[in-house]
């Protein structure tokens, strides 16, 4: 039986515009292993990078975490709600126990700092070192870590001085310096080239297999799921609407809207005739449709659709879809 | 289907670096380029960020002036095309963008973005109004969109109205740079199969600039692949893909993740390992520019550029591996 690392429980957040409520993610519910990958996939407003940022409570205003919970399974056996945590309890747990890595390196990085001194600095923060000269110690390591070439030298780089796969070496350097529990990478590959993200993507599940650390991978991209993932869940408009292993999810997509985009994407090593569409757009989240929120766009539509919000229901172990068809 | 509308030959461009005074060295973006594209197919130019796949887009148009090369449309001479010859080639030639977010004015409305090329080039239209709107309706608007305002729609839409403002001006032969790199899957499948099916009822002929492998094989009847300002490989798109030559081809294939995990788990134990990056195209290795990350390098790719040369029918590669020295 695997043993829970997170379990996420009705977490729903909203923000508040000058246009309305959006309610960006509503009733999220799902849980996270030990030791797994755990893939969040969606297209973009689903919700998934608004999923990831609520389990640490990193949602800025207008946005508001309104209910829910985020149930975490410490080292010690004991369970925390990391939403109940107030902001200097969360800050002990985010970026040491659970990290994040970004989609943007030249974001994620400060131009004014070499890079080692940002790794450095992750470690200080959290005291995993015991001063600044140890920390850049450390982040030679941390360098060779990621495998970028002459580390002795690349830590006293500034980010421009780096390409763009190298910073994100260097970010994922950052998330892993205290070697987390769990880290959270959003989309960690999607500003990066084909055979940079190959290798980056390589480096994740390396460090990922010596460090046993738990990974829940935000993407898009159908093709870096089913290379990374273990398990899968498929957002639409803020909602899960399918769970399961990576193998049932892409050999048997019961949901529609999974069964949809898996057919939208153009395969490299198939020979497609006709890509498969979802006709008409994704929704707006300020007033989204009743019912099932896919339900304008169904091709299985059907009465009931439209009134009652379908549950999540277990339809072979460990494989579950929110439709009404089931 | 087999006569070139469109023949590159030797195509090179250069862009200066300034230091303080004097020219310092050049960026050789693309460095002779040479294929041909026939009517009514659809030529696949791939590569990563760099490689000069989009600076060949815009070269061929003359949207930047090529250093060196000829460029040949319809038996014309494009780079000494001036006046009312190259205003035909305007209307002729068409490009769409990758950004459906800045390639329209902001300040215009739907109706007026897509009648002012038409106006520039002169083209009499009885009714602007229904021209328009059977253009609209063409990439699958409505004349509901008529007066509406480029911030109004999403970035699929936006692409159509993009389509449809070249499809106003009856183009042969469109470059399509990236043109659904910014949007969702299923919002691309979309707009991809649009661009087949024109087309289909146009008989028009694109270039499809993209990073994407699977686009491209989805799109292309032929294909290219760029690396470090040269065409290394040009085939048929399913041979490149079913029997891909040039050991950077054989790379860039192994790195695409496939969405299919039982494949994906096979083909992760039989990636290709490359180390590093593609260098820079300031001072590009001497000889084959893949030489210094190339598995199978051999004396002769460090000294001297390696031709292209045809492996089987169509099907053309410039590595060592394949040609004699």
């Amino acid at each position: 039986m695997p043993e829970p690392i997170l379990e996420v429980r009705d977490l729903t957040v909203h923000f508040y515009t000058y246009a309305g409520i959006v309610k960006a993610i509503e009733k999220v519910s799902f849980d996270v292993y030990k030791g797994e990958t755990f893939a969040l996939v969606g297209e973009t407003g689903c919700g998934k990078s608004v999923t990831s940022r609520a389990l640490t409570q990193l949602i800025e205003s207008p946005g508001r975490i309104v209910g829910g919970k985020v149930i975490y399974h410490r080292d010690d056996g004991s369970t925390v709600d990391l939403l109940r945590l107030k902001e200097e309890e969360i800050r002990e747990i985010r970026g040491k126990e659970i990290a994040y890595i970004f989609q943007d390196p030249h974001a994620s990085l400060d131009p004014l700092y070499t890079v080692g001194y940002q790794i450095a600095e992750a470690m200080v923060v959290h005291g995993t070192v015991k001063d600044w000269k140890e920390g850049f110690k450390r982040a030679v390591d941390i360098l060779r870590r990621v495998l970028i070439p002459d580390p002795e030298s690349r830590v006293k780089n500034y980010p421009h001085e780096l390409s763009g796969g190298m910073k994100q070496r260097v970010v994922i350097g950052i998330g892993v310096s205290n070697n987390p529990r769990i880290l959270i990478a959003d989309e960690p590959t999607t500003a990066l080239d084909v055979t940079v993200q190959a290798q980056i993507l390589d480096l994740m599940n390396k460090l990922k297999e010596e460090y046993k650390t738990t990974v829940i991978l935000i993407t898009h991209n159908m093709g870096v799921v089913a290379e990374m993932a273990d398990r899968v869940a498929v957002m639409y408009a803020g909602k899960i609407v399918e769970i399961g292993s990576v193998d049932q999810i892409f050999k048997n997509p019961l949901h529609p809207y999974t069964q949809g985009l898996l057919k939208a994407v153009p395969n490299p090593l198939a020979r497609i005739e006709k890509l498969e569409t979802i006709p008409g757009t994704v929704p707006n989240l300020i007033t989204p449709p009743s019912g099932c929120r896919f339900h304008p766009r169904c091709p299985r539509v059907m009465g009931i659709c439209k009134e009652e919000v379908p549950k999540l229901k277990e339809m072979e172990p460990g494989h579950f879809v929110a439709c009404h068809l089931y | 289907m087999s006569e070139p509308i469109l023949k590159v030959e030797n195509l090179k461009k250069y862009f200066p670096i300034r230091g303080l005074l004097r020219t310092v060295g050049y960026v050789k973006a693309v460095d002779g380029v040479s294929f041909e594209i026939n009517k009514g197919e659809t030529f696949g130019l791939v590569g990563e960020s760099g490689c000069g796949k989009t600076t060949t887009g815009r070269t061929i148009l003359r949207l930047i002036e090529p250093t060196d090369g000829n460029i040949t449309f319809e038996g014309k001479d494009v780079t000494r095309l001036k006046g009312e010859e190259m205003k035909w080639f305007r209307r002729k030639a068409q490009i769409m963008f990758q950004d459906p977010y800045s390639s329209l004015n902001p300040r215009q409305t739907v109706f007026e973005i897509i009648m002012e090329p038409v106006r520039f080039h002169g083209i009499e239209v009885d009714d602007p109004e229904e021209f328009v709107i059977k253009l609209l309706e063409s990439v699958g608007l409505n004349e509901m969109h008529l007066y509406r305002y480029p911030h109004e729609f999403s970035g699929g839409q936006r692409q159509r109205i993009a389509l449809a403002r070249l499809l106003a001006l009856k183009p042969e032969f469109i470059v399509l740079d990236e043109p659904t790199s910014a949007l969702d899957v299923s919002v691309q499948a979309t707009i991809l199969n649009m661009m087949k099916e024109l087309q289909r009822e146009h008989g028009f002929t694109y270039l499809f600039i993209s990073h994407d492998l699977g686009v491209v094989k989805y799109m292309s009847h032929r294909m290219g692949v760029m690396y470090l300002g040269k065409l290394v490989e040009v085939g048929p798109a399913d041979k490149v893909f079913e029997n891909p030559l040039h050991p950077y081809t054989k790379f860039l294939l192994s790195a695409i993740p496939v969405p299919d995990p039982e494949l994906a788990r096979e083909l992760k134990k039989q990636r290709m390992k490359v180390e590093g990056e593609p260098p820079s195209p300031i001072n590009p290795p001497a000889g084959c520019r893949f030489h210094p990350r190339c598995p199978f390098v051999k004396d002769v790719c460090r000294r001297e550029e390696p031709p292209l040369v045809e492996v089987e029918k169509d099907h053309y590669v410039a590595c060592w591996l394949y040609a004699k020295s």
